[in-house]
């Protein structure tokens, strides 16, 4: 049997993946999927627990997760075609100014 | 060993993949990556007896916002030569990873982790399958979640289209 911690771990280093994925990457695409590594690693974490203590609320939080995800990246893409739009370039740096 | 073997293979391969989803130059390689990712994460979900769970992710993951991902890097023509994935905030960024990984190290090793629980029987209650347990924890005692859940869906419906749409509205012409 896989001990919890071993999942906990995998999970952590998923997470930070994500994480250095948002901190290095520039461009904007690669960074909303690395906010999808950073749920997913979540999300192992969640089903997990679920399964080691026997409850199922941990289950359910996923789906609420993979449903905010969803709005998450809809949204995120929209934002990001009206960016890149207005500045032809998908480089984060590029997005220095709030007014047009 | 051979218990712990679908856990190899599903965790590393999701771990290989997201770090190829970081390290790769070209987007449409990442969201690639990205799918590998998922599938393999639905795998260890399978392993964790949560096959319901393993279903939406293979669906509302693979099958829909990764194709999501697809139609925008192909929309906005990013295939040729991205830009190079370490830049001016490398230092910054190195550093903060670090500390990341160096808190998340010590709280992984600080913490106790107890051994999984044994399953407490319930005799009077039948026992139900993954996806009739979830509907009916869903249904009943996240009934009020599941409400707002489908709002954030409906508000994100209308916010892509508004941001998408353009056409004078984000042009100052």
């Amino acid at each position: 049997m896989v001990p919890l911690s071993w999942y906990v771990a995998l999970s952590a280093m998923m997470f930070v993946t994500g994480l250095v994925g948002v901190l290095i990457r520039r461009n904007i695409v690669v960074v909303l999927l690395c906010i999808e590594i950073m749920l997913n690693a979540v999300n192992i974490n969640f089903v997990a627990f679920s399964d080691y203590l026997h409850l199922i609320d941990g289950q359910i939080f996923v789906f609420f997760v993979i449903t905010v995800a969803a709005a998450e990246v809809a949204i995120g893409l929209g934002i990001i075609i009206s960016l890149f739009r207005l500045k032809e370039s998908v480089n984060m740096d590029d997005y220095n100014l709030l007014k047009l | 060993m051979i218990q712990q073997l679908p856990f190899f293979y599903f965790g590393g391969m999701a771990l290989v993949c997201a770090i190829l989803v970081v390290a790769s130059r070209v987007a449409i390689y990442s969201a690639m990556a990205l799918l590998g990712m998922f599938i393999h994460v639905a795998g260890l979900f399978i392993v964790l007896d949560a096959p319901f769970l393993a279903g939406v992710q293979l669906l509302v993951y693979a099958g829909a916002i990764l194709v999501l991902y697809l139609f925008v890097v192909m929309l906005l023509n990013l295939q040729g030569g991205g830009s190079t994935p370490l830049q001016k905030q490398t230092p910054w960024a190195i550093l903060l990873s670090l500390l990341a990984i160096g808190e998340l190290g010590y709280l992984l090793v600080k913490t106790h982790f107890y051994p999984k629980l044994p399953a407490i029987p319930h005799p009077s209650v039948p026992t139900l399958g993954n996806s009739e347990t979830i509907g009916m924890v869903l249904y009943t005692q996240y009934l009020f979640p599941f409400e707002v859940a489908s709002v954030i869906l409906l508000i994100a419906l209308v916010g892509a289209i508004v941001m998408a749409r353009g056409r004078g509205r984000f042009r100052p012409e």
